[in-house]
Order: structure tokens, then C-alpha cells, then sequence
């Protein structure tokens, strides 16, 4: 086992608690994306995962790499920026994608639909 | 002169913030070569964004905005989990509902719908562009009136001081 | 001593369900009856594996999982976009 055992007790216990309630976030939002009943409910999920969850490890691991090197260690800064600035436009272009592809799909489904009628009529 | 070599000073200093994080020093060599892309990479990029970069008139309302924003990002994350581990997904009120927006500024629209895709629980969806009404996708919905007052009141109003302000100020000192 | 056995038990906790979490998307992925379905577990996958090597580096006290992690966002954030923009426009039946 590689963890530094001269972790001090102010560090370890926020850093233990951290990973245990970021990991347990990031657990609920997979369950609901298994468990929720369709697409529009599902996309909420992962939402708990990409903020608390990432939030959480991040603040974590910059807490122990602080402590263990006896310096300023925040480039986890970076990825939490990164991570902050990517994920709405990441949800925005699937919601739209599939709210795209909905409405296709019942245009199609319609036209389908007339189209039959029309040759049923005109039969 | 400054205008011309410093378009936009935040943006500046965010990517020497970006520079020296990512080399883990402050070393002066490094400061010389964050300063050196944190100069060279806004006027390069310049023509790229033809409505030029934003102007933020109120630093203090952005950063309670973002502050406020933090805190409900926190809180409706806990709802949500509640929600997925102890309801039954058939109770779940899930809705698309109509907000109408009175901002215009694309950077001020932007900044909205990353802090509402942020929230978890609401997704933007897209602005109906003949009538500039916001369509939303709500987790939970209890009360429509209320996330329209919400919206409008706790989000739409500090964005529209922070990015719309100086316009209207520049007007009047014309006029 | 206990300080460090804490921590590394919270560590192998949350390594565990983090893994289990990237089991339920991989369900997800396979099962999911639309294309967007699929598209929301591959992007909640590519998240999840930068957790991974996050806690992968305080596990092994490395600073090399950091740039791992960088990497893994960054292209999950380009595939995850470049497969939505396919998703709305890339029909071929229109």
C-alpha cells in the first residue's frame, strides 16, 4: 500500500469522506440512468455525477496532494473548470439531438400514416 | 494602444492562470511564456468572434450569481438523488415548460444555460426563436409559476445587469 | 497507522462504487432502446473513467493519473459532441 502513512488526521478525514460521498454520487447517478422510465427522465441522471460527484474527488485529491507534498497542489482546478464549463454543453446538444429526433420521427410516423390513407381512398 | 494589444484582460489572465497550472510553477520563465500566449491567443482569436469580447460591467453581481448558483447546484443535486433512490419513477412529474426571456445578449445567454444545464434537474432545451421563449425540461415539477419567477428573478435579472448595463449607459451618455 | 488504513479502506470503497457505476452504464449502453440512450451512457462512461484515474492517483500517490484524467475529459467532451451533432443532422433519411 502506496498511501503516505504521515498523511495527517486534518487531511485524512476530509479526504476519506469526500471520496466516499463522491463515489457514492457518482453510483446514484448511474442508477438512475439504468432505473428511470424514459429518455427525458434518464438525461437528469448523470447531471449528479458530472457536478457533486467530480466536485467532490476533485476537492479530494487536491486536499491529498497538498498535504502529502507540503505545497500548493490545485491543477485539479483545471479539470473541475473544464469539467464546469463542457457538461451543459454536452447535456444541451444531446437533449436537442433527441428532441430533434422525436419530432422527425412523428413526422415521419404522420406522413406514413396520411400516405396510406391516401391510397386507401383513393384504392 | 491598450484596447488593440489587451482585448479582453480577463481572458488574458485566465489563460497565464491556465499556463501556470498546468506547468505547477511560478517560475519567471514560465510567467514569460503564460504572458507571451495570454497576449497572443486573444488577438489571434479576434476575428473569430465577430460581436467582439464580452464587457462585464458588475464583477460583484457575477460573483454572487456564481456564489448563489453554487449553492443551488448543491442543493438540487441532493434532491435529485433522493428522488432517483426512493420514488417510484411513475410518480415522477417530469415536463417541458415555456419561460419568457427578455435577454438578448448572446454572452448573457450563454451564461444562463450553462448555469441552468448545471442545475441538475433542468435541461435547457433550445429558445423558440418567433416568440424568444425558453423551452425547459424539468425533473420534478410542482409548481410552473413558480420556476418561471425563479428563472426570471434569481437568474435572468443578475445576467442582464452584469452583460446588458453598459449599452444602456453608453446610450444615455450619448443622447 | 489508522488515519492511513481509513483512508485507504474510503479509497477502496469508492473505487468500488465507481466500477459498479461503470457497470451500470455499460447495461445502459447495451440495453438502451434509442440511439440518444446510448449516446447519455457512453458520456456518463467517459465520466466515470475520469473518476477512476482521479482516485487511481490518490490510491498510488501519483501525480501521472492528473494528465491522465485531462486527456479522458477532453475526449470524451469532443466524442460525446461529435456523436449528438451526428445524432441530429447525420440521417440519411431525412
Amino acid at each position: 500500500m502506496s498511501i503516505a502513512e504521515t498523511l495527517p488526521v486534518w487531511a485524512a478525514l476530509p479526504v476519506a469522506f469526500l471520496l466516499v460521498l463522491g463515489g457514492l454520487i457518482s453510483l446514484i447517478g448511474a442508477l438512475g440512468l439504468l432505473r428511470l422510465g424514459n429518455f427525458y427522465q434518464r438525461i437528469h441522471g448523470p447531471a449528479i455525477t458530472v457536478t457533486l460527484g467530480a466536485g467532490c474527488i476533485l476537492i479530494a485529491s487536491m486536499i491529498y496532494f497538498t498535504a502529502t507534498q507540503s505545497r500548493l497542489v490545485i491543477h485539479e482546478l483545471l479539470i473541475s473548470v473544464f469539467v464546469l464549463m463542457t457538461a451543459p454543453v454536452v447535456a444541451m446538444m444531446i437533449m436537442r439531438a433527441a428532441v430533434y429526433r422525436d419530432l422527425r420521427k412523428e413526422h415521419l410516423a404522420d406522413e406514413e400514416k396520411t400516405g396510406t390513407d391516401g391510397a386507401a381512398t383513393d384504392a | 494602444m491598450m484596447k488593440r494589444w489587451l482585448p479582453s484582460p480577463l481572458l488574458s489572465l485566465c489563460l497565464l492562470l491556465m499556463w501556470l497550472l498546468l506547468n505547477q510553477t511560478i517560475e519567471p520563465a514560465h510567467l514569460l511564456l503564460g504572458a507571451v500566449l495570454g497576449i497572443v491567443a486573444p488577438v489571434l482569436a479576434r476575428p473569430l468572434q465577430p460581436q467582439g469580447y464580452p464587457r462585464i460591467s458588475r464583477p460583484f453581481v457575477l460573483f454572487r450569481l456564481l456564489w448563489l448558483s453554487l449553492i443551488e447546484i448543491v442543493r438540487s443535486c441532493f434532491n435529485v438523488s433522493r428522488i432517483i433512490l426512493f420514488r417510484r419513477t411513475e410518480g415522477v412529474n417530469s415536463q417541458f415548460i415555456h419561460i419568457p426571456l427578455d435577454l438578448r445578449d448572446p454572452y448573457g445567454l450563454a451564461l444562463l444555460s450553462c448555469l441552468i444545464n448545471s442545475t441538475p434537474g433542468t435541461v435547457w432545451v433550445e429558445i423558440v426563436p418567433e416568440t424568444h421563449e425558453l423551452l425547459l425540461h424539468v425533473f420534478d415539477l410542482h409548481d410552473e409559476q413558480w420556476w418561471i419567477d425563479t428563472i426570471k428573478s434569481h437568474y435572468e435579472q443578475p445576467i442582464i445587469e452584469v452583460f446588458e448595463q453598459p449599452r444602456h449607459s453608453e446610450r444615455e451618455k450619448t443622447t | 497507522m489508522t488515519t492511513a488504513s481509513l483512508l485507504s479502506a474510503a479509497i477502496v470503497f469508492a473505487l468500488v462504487c465507481v466500477v459498479l457505476a461503470m457497470i451500470l452504464c455499460t447495461l445502459r449502453l447495451l440495453i438502451g432502446p434509442s440511439a440518444q440512450d446510448r449516446v447519455l451512457a457512453l458520456d456518463t462512461l467517459w465520466m466515470c473513467a475520469m473518476l477512476l484515474a482521479l482516485m487511481l492517483g490518490i490510491r498510488h500517490g501519483s501525480q501521472i493519473y492528473f494528465e491522465a484524467a485531462l486527456m479522458i475529459a477532453l475526449l470524451g467532451f469532443v466524442s460525446t459532441v461529435a456523436l449528438a451533432k451526428f445524432l441530429m443532422r447525420g440521417e440519411v433519411i431525412e
